[in-house]
């Protein structure tokens, strides 16, 4: 087989697998439940890493996109397929609900990428701690806004999106989110990859390095901080929006400075600028969440020192900057993935 | 057309004037130096020049361009590339990437293309990829092409560096020191290579050193300055003989 075609046949042979496990039961609706967890907190993982890794910025805002991911995703669907009390009749029979389920999700994305501008133009001027202060700030405004906005149930939260997946699922019966977040990650690893491995992205790590010199050597210092800012955010915005149909219910809780650290404790765990490391720091990190439940809130005193230990015997984290191939060299001969 | 006017240029920081009235012409093709003591202002010239500093008064021009207000990767893309006193390569990075990535003013494809792998951009790619290693041949350090620059010895880094501003196809090369912190087997090296630079490629250098032997050696022309302002400027022979620049490096002898 051509390598060019072996991550494609890896990929969907193991979405099948996902789907055979769970159609025949394998799988139970608690298995899926973490499964699809894994997933937002992958595409978490992987879109903070292209700031905090490849550009060395040190973004804590980033379950602010999510918010407004998950918001928009949730409005526009409800909006769309769902009777409710404020938006009134449906505009679209639910039969279309899995066809639109992309756009519902590319609202989220877009709606998130332009908040995220918020945070790219004083990054033009702005760096380090005090651009951490300012994405921490841009964390809390949309929190704070979002609790403020009557039509989206403040802090009561928002629902109506559990209608829809019901309408995908009685159109045809799979397991649609873990389908939905799956095809999430796949697109959010291949859009990553392609973007730091061109020349263009590549930009986005001279900044990393040596920003002086990379405005120098003609590298648009500022619109590779617009763009890599816009997709971080907005591929969060798509975490969001999964994250809001698979729970079915957002409110402004959901999306706190906890959730930020989440992502960042994924990044270091993982590696800055290795997207191999966000996957799996972002598995280890679900399962862990996962397994530690019985011990309640004292989990959160266990991982933590596990970070503490981790960042002393391994501060470069899990895969530092290194990816699946450069560990195994000799995989490049079975798989091209760009 | 002049290759760089600069005309009466004056930079000042809060009350410090760190440039004061300077003016320079370049026709191209010319190999020049601009020298003075500690502080004399040299390297913020550069800087003026190269678009990192917004002139407080005066005007800079490259090839007919008014360059004010313009962000340093525009000034870049006019054809100005330079160097660092302390080298600035991009660590993280080996010296094929370092030199890919200074094209980015003529990547020729958009973001759009990047994500989608259109035919535009795997040519672009591909023929970025043969230039940067045509120049690293013709500069005789295609071996270095994957080496992570740490790795390389301090002269073998300032070389690099070199590369990666002629990479730019400049017009006008700005050295800042090339010789700093070199040993003197080295320099002698450095100034092989410039002079063969300047015979091979078609530009203009303007370099800042302190070491003589490289400016006496090199140049046809030196300007010399002294807090923000000109002192002098002739040829190696003048400059050498002139009790004005002896004073400003030496000291007055009343002292």
């Amino acid at each position: 087989m051509s390598p060019r075609l072996t991550t494609p046949a890896a990929l969907f042979a193991l979405l099948l697998g996902l789907m055979a496990l769970t159609q025949t039961g394998i799988l139970g609706q608690y298995e899926q439940t973490i499964l699809s967890t894994m997933g937002i907190y992958m595409i978490l993982a992987a879109s903070l890493n292209l700031v905090n890794g490849y550009m060395g910025e040190f973004s804590v805002g980033h379950a602010g996109f999510m918010a407004v991911g998950a918001y928009t995703s949730s409005v526009v669907g409800v909006y769309l397929f769902v009777p409710d009390p404020f938006f009134g009749q449906p505009l679209l029979p639910m039969d279309l609900a899995y066809l639109a389920f992309p756009l519902i999700l590319a609202a989220g994305f877009v709606a998130a990428a332009l908040v995220g501008l918020l945070v790219a133009i004083p990054s033009f001027k702005t760096r380090g701690d005090y651009l951490a202060v300012i994405t921490l700030a841009a964390g809390y405004i949309v929190k704070s806004a979002l609790e403020n906005i009557d039509v989206v149930g403040g802090p009561r939260g928002f629902m109506g999106m559990k209608k829809v997946v019901m309408g995908m699922e009685e159109m045809i019966s799979i397991p649609w989110m873990l389908i939905w977040i799956f095809i999430g990650v796949v697109f959010t690893v291949w859009i990553l990859r392609r973007f730091v491995y061109s020349t263009y992205g590549k930009g986005v790590m001279a900044i990393h390095q040596d920003e002086v010199a990379a405005e120098i050597m003609s590298v648009n210092t500022n619109k590779m901080k617009l763009v890599a800012f816009m997709l971080s955010s907005g591929l969060a915005g798509l975490a969001g929006g999964l994250y809001a149909y698979l729970i079915g219910f957002v409110n402004p809780a959901s999306f706190t400075i906890l959730r930020s650290t989440e992502c960042l404790v994924m990044v270091y765990l993982g590696g800055m600028g290795s997207l191999t490391g966000s996957i799996l720091a972002a598995a280890i990190f679900t399962l862990m969440l996962e397994f530690l439940k019985p011990l309640e809130q004292l989990k959160w005193v266990a991982i933590p020192m596990l970070l503490i230990v981790l960042m002393q015997f391994r501060p470069e984290g899990l895969m530092g900057n290194r990816e699946l191939s450069d560990i195994f060299p000799k995989l490049k001969r079975f798989y091209r993935f760009k | 057309m002049a290759l760089l006017e600069i005309t009466n240029l004056t930079q000042r920081f809060g009350g410090l004037l760190a440039v004061n009235d300077l003016s320079v012409h370049l026709e191209g093709r010319e190999l020049c130096a601009l020298i003075g003591p500690n502080g004399a202002g040299k390297t913020t010239v550069f800087n003026l020049v190269s678009g990192f500093y917004q002139p407080s008064d005066g005007s800079i021009k490259i090839g007919g361009v008014d360059t004010r207000g313009m962000k340093p990767h525009q000034v870049t893309a006019l054809g100005v590339a330079r160097t660092f006193q302390n080298i600035r390569l991009w660590n993280d990075m080996t010296v094929l990437d370092n030199i890919k990535v200074s094209q980015h003013y003529r990547l020729g494809y958009s973001l759009m293309d990047s994500l989608m792998r259109t035919r535009r951009y795997i040519d672009r790619e591909a023929a970025i990829d043969r230039t940067a290693m045509e120049l690293l041949e013709f500069l005789g350090m295609r071996e270095l092409a994957n080496e992570f620059p740490p790795n390389l010895a301090y002269g073998t880094q300032r070389k690099v560096e070199i590369a990666r501003a002629l990479s730019i196809k400049p017009k006008l090369l700005l050295l800042d020191e090339p010789a700093a912190g070199l040993p003197s087997s080295d320099v002698v090296e450095l100034i092989k290579l410039i002079e063969w630079i300047h015979k091979e490629f078609d530009l203009a250098i303007w370099m800042i050193e302190h070491q003589m032997t490289v400016v006496m050696s090199l140049c046809q022309w030196i300007k010399v300055i002294d807090f923000g302002a000109t002192i002098a400027e002739g040829t190696p022979e003048d400059i050498r003989n002139n009790p004005v620049v002896i004073r400003a490096y030496l000291g007055d002898e009343n002292i």
